[in-house]
């Protein structure tokens, strides 16, 4: 067990790094920050001493070393727009993104599994034809559009719901804003949770009808039949139990991505969270907030990559064999 | 789980009660970027100095039409031609309570031109600070110079025992790691104070009593949200959420023009979008014409002028929001731009230049382009290449995000153009900075013009740009500059295009000034 969860750590560590390195490298190609940082008119030795005194002077090797050396001590340096240090920054940033990321995973569990369960015991009937109709739009439809299309529904026309930011938020301890408690909190968060959560529901939604679609033909549910027991129970007990084994791996593996890829819905709707931070990065030539950005990305697809490694284990006891 | 309902129930209503009821006037605005830092020295730029314009104060500021007025000083005095005395106004207080006084000054002034600063040319380098007495500040220079505090405005007054309490003399770098506390907090002697900044999220401005003018606008209290995107933004202000927001893209106009409740407001901004050539090269980087370059002859340059349609630009393009110009500086901003014209449009005398000038194939070069920093600037530069096709140039097209591109063309990056579009603004609002660093010649390293990117060179130009420094007397000195831009219109140093139009989506609920600089400022507002 030691031994294996050892080997999985390496390889993780091994991922980072190269995550690392293309992060670093990539980045030389975005531009010059020095250009964002000053005004058009500030002049050439400026410049310079800015270039120097910021080590863009230095060989590559010389700053990928520096780069990590402080990014395995969580030092992400100074953000060159805010002039605020990066770890900071992030962590003002971070509960929006978990807010807004585990509504919309919410939205997406609350919505999507009934409606699976419905389209896939009512295959004919013309809900489950609308309810598949629709999904296809989640699928399909980007999700930029998707969220200015909700905007203009329902805060132009109707009025009914903010359409930028997180409404008025309340400061729980001092590392942790929360939208929750307030009603404004609550309406700002229902459109980009929508937007967010639409195209996971839809991968729900479809998964549990052919789950069910499958499972309903099984011998053990025909037998719960001639048991005489109630539809409900076959259908919300034993068949349901028995789809959601990879319902749950999906939504598992999902959450990872839609913390790390709220990017546009954040633009969107301006939800102040990490993905905002990123873009508006990228649009200055941040280098620091868009390399810890990634970094930070990285390490949520290896850390539950590894969490599911681990489980794996303990749960398939064909892969304990393989080691003995 | 009904328990929880309840208690979920009271959670809602007692948040919904620490809500306060809005009678105080509250304007609430949106701008696409954020303000990124607080500190007055450490960006040069018009946004961040146009919010912190509310906050601090400068010697002298303008007004709505963009003359200057009396702010911190009451009034100033040419004493001998490079000795200006300023009488500051007495009386003035801090939002910390401190009194403002000529130590203020000489501190400021002293950190402006300090590591780290980015407006360290608000006063020339030379210039020796001195004070008479507490209200009395002189400035001496080594030269005269009769537009010394043309830039003033944003020269900041920072109060100089709150700085050293704070300790942040020194202005954070973009090495430092620990924040500076002046970038994240601000007292200034200003109409508002910042109650609360969270750089890329929200900065809430709150009225300051002690302000020494009376006030004009009646706001209490000012929200500004940066909105980056461009339809969420427009949604907003038709929503009724948002009081103002800038800019407005050119396709909304319409839309909130149309919208019960808000309107448009445009005006021509200062800005001068140009085009540029590289005369400096024997060679040109990116042509077909190999081991001469074709710019430096003039007929070339002005068969390229001649070949863009203008009118038809400022139309289909910029549908309307443009002001087609003649010169490189703003009609506003010079008292004689009424005697300049543009060349005409006119492919026909175009191709016949560039028949003189032994190019009756045409030839192709590569135009550089922005395509994020100016209203529709790759639009634009599409529709030049397709006007020059027509005189059988052929452009190759190199529109790309003004990280790259800025990094390419300014100094830093060597120059690397041939054909480039850019856009500026004197930003002491004054002809001689368009001669200084737009025309005047430079070296290969950008010693003298550094901005003149094509390296134009005429020495009648640079003799009469000193001439026009040391004018102390209005009139001759429009003369001179009058006589320099004839001399670059002659030689077709560079292709001005237009000013674009600024483009502000207003609440009906709001009246305010919309200063040609794109400067916001809440002094001018009124909300009922």
């Amino acid at each position: 067990m030691l031994g294996f969860a050892l080997r999985r750590l390496v390889q993780a560590l091994i991922v980072m790094l190269a995550v690392a390195l293309i992060a670093f490298s990539m980045f030389r190609f975005v531009g010059d920050p020095v250009n964002q940082m000053v005004g058009l008119e500030t002049s050439i030795e400026s410049r310079e001493a800015l270039r120097e005194s910021l080590g863009l002077n230095d060989p590559l090797p010389v700053q990928f070393a520096r780069f990590i050396g402080n990014a395995v001590q969580f030092d992400f340096g100074t953000s060159y727009q805010f002039r605020q240090p990066v770890a900071d920054l992030f962590a003002k940033r971070i509960p929006a993104t978990l807010e807004l990321s585990f509504t919309s995973a919410l939205f997406a569990l609350i919505a999507g599994i009934p409606m699976g369960i419905y389209a896939g015991l009512n295959r004919e009937s013309w809900l489950s034809k609308l309810f598949l109709s629709v999904s296809l739009i989640g699928i399909s439809l980007p999700t930029f559009f998707i969220g200015i299309l909700l905007i203009f529904l329902f805060s132009v026309t109707l009025q009914w719901l903010p359409s930028f930011g997180r409404g008025d938020v309340v400061e729980i301890g001092s590392w942790w804003t929360t939208g929750f408690l307030t009603v404004s909190g609550l309406k700002a968060l229902i459109l980009p949770s929508i937007t967010l959560g639409l195209y996971q529901m839809t991968l729900i939604m479809r998964l549990i009808r052919a789950e069910m679609l499958e499972v309903i033909r099984t011998d053990y549910i025909k037998f719960a039949r001639a048991r005489g027991l109630s539809n409900r129970v076959i259908y919300l007990r034993h068949a349901l139990k028995n789809t959601l084994i990879p319902v749950i791996t999906i939504t598992g593996l999902q959450l990872g991505s839609i913390i790390a890829f709220a990017t546009i819905t954040e633009t969107v709707f301006q939800w102040p969270g990490m993905g905002l931070l990123f873009l508006q990065a990228v649009q200055n030539v941040d280098i620091p907030v868009m390399a810890a950005y990634l970094i930070l990305t990285a390490f949520l697809f290896v850390s539950i990559n590894f969490i599911v490694d681990i489980l794996y284990f303990l749960i398939d006891p064909r892969l304990r064999v393989k080691q003995a | 789980m009904r328990n929880f309902g309840k208690s979920f129930a009271a959670i809602i209503l007692a948040a919904s009660a620490m809500v306060p009821a809005a009678h105080a006037e509250t304007l609430k605005f949106a701008y696409q970027g954020p303000l990124t830092q607080l500190d007055p020295y450490s960006l040069n730029e018009t946004f961040t100095l146009s919010m912190l314009g509310n906050v601090y104060e400068g010697l002298i500021r303008r007004n709505e039409k963009l003359e200057i007025e009396p702010a911190l000083a009451e009034s100033w005095e040419l004493i001998e031609p490079t000795r200006w005395r300023f009488h500051l106004r007495k009386g003035v207080k801090f939002q910390n309570g401190n009194d403002f006084t000529a130590e203020d000054v000489l501190f400021s002034v002293s950190r402006m031109r300090g590591e780290g600063s980015d407006l360290a040319s608000r006063v020339p380098k030379d210039a020796k600070v001195e004070a008479i007495d507490d209200y009395t500040v002189d400035f001496v220079l080594s030269s005269p110079n009769p537009i010394l505090p043309s830039e003033w405005e944003t020269m900041f007054i920072m109060d100089k025992d709150w700085t050293e309490e704070h300790d942040a003399v020194k202005i954070t770098s973009a090495a430092d790691t620990t924040p500076n506390y002046a970038s994240l907090h601000a007292n200034g002697t200003g109409p508002f104070k910042i109650s609360m900044h969270e750089p890329g999220v929200q900065t809430t401005f709150e009225k300051f009593d002690g302000w020494w003018d009376t006030a004009r606008h009646n706001l209490d209290k000012v929200e500004f949200t940066p909105v980056s995107s461009d339809a969420t933004r427009v949604a907003a202000l038709l929503s009724g959420e948002m009081d103002m927001v800038y800019p407005v893209p050119v396709q909304d106009l319409k839309r909130i023009d149309s919208n019960d409740g808000t309107r448009v407001m445009t005006g021509p901004e200062l800005r001068t979008i140009f085009l540029g050539m590289d005369q400096m090269r024997d060679e040109l980087l990116y042509s077909s014409v190999k081991g001469k370059n074709p710019f430096k002859d003039v007929r070339v340059r002005k068969a390229f002028y001649q070949a863009i349609d203008i009118e038809g630009i400022s139309q289909k393009i910029m549908r309307g929001m443009s002001t087609p110009s003649a010169l490189m500086i703003s009609p506003l901003l010079f008292s004689r731009s009424g005697e300049f014209h543009r060349y005409p449009y006119d492919p026909k005398a175009a191709k016949a230049l560039l028949e003189e000038a032994g190019y009756p194939d045409g030839f192709s070069v590569t135009m550089d382009c922005p395509n994020d920093r100016y209203v529709n600037d790759d639009a634009i530069c599409q529709a030049v290449a397709s006007m020059l096709a027509r005189v059988n140039v052929k452009i190759d097209l190199n529109a790309q995000p003004k990280a790259k591109y800025f990094a390419r063309i300014l100094p830093a990056g060597g120059y690397n153009t041939s054909f480039y579009m850019l856009g500026w603004t004197p930003p002491s609002f004054d002809s001689w900075n368009i001669l200084a660093d737009l025309e005047a010649c430079r070296d290969e390293k950008g010693n003298g013009g550094a901005f003149n990117i094509g390296g134009y060179c005429n020495p009648k130009v640079d003799e009469l740009a000193k001439q026009i420094l040391v004018e102390n007397d209005p009139k001759t000195r429009d003369d001179l500059i009058a006589q320099a831009f004839t001399l670059t219109q002659q030689d077709v140093s560079h292709i001005p295009l237009h000013q674009q139009s600024l483009a502000w989506g207003v609440s009906d609920k709001v009246t305010l000034a919309q200063r040609a600089d794109d400067q916001f400022l809440f002094r001018f507002v009124t909300k009922n």
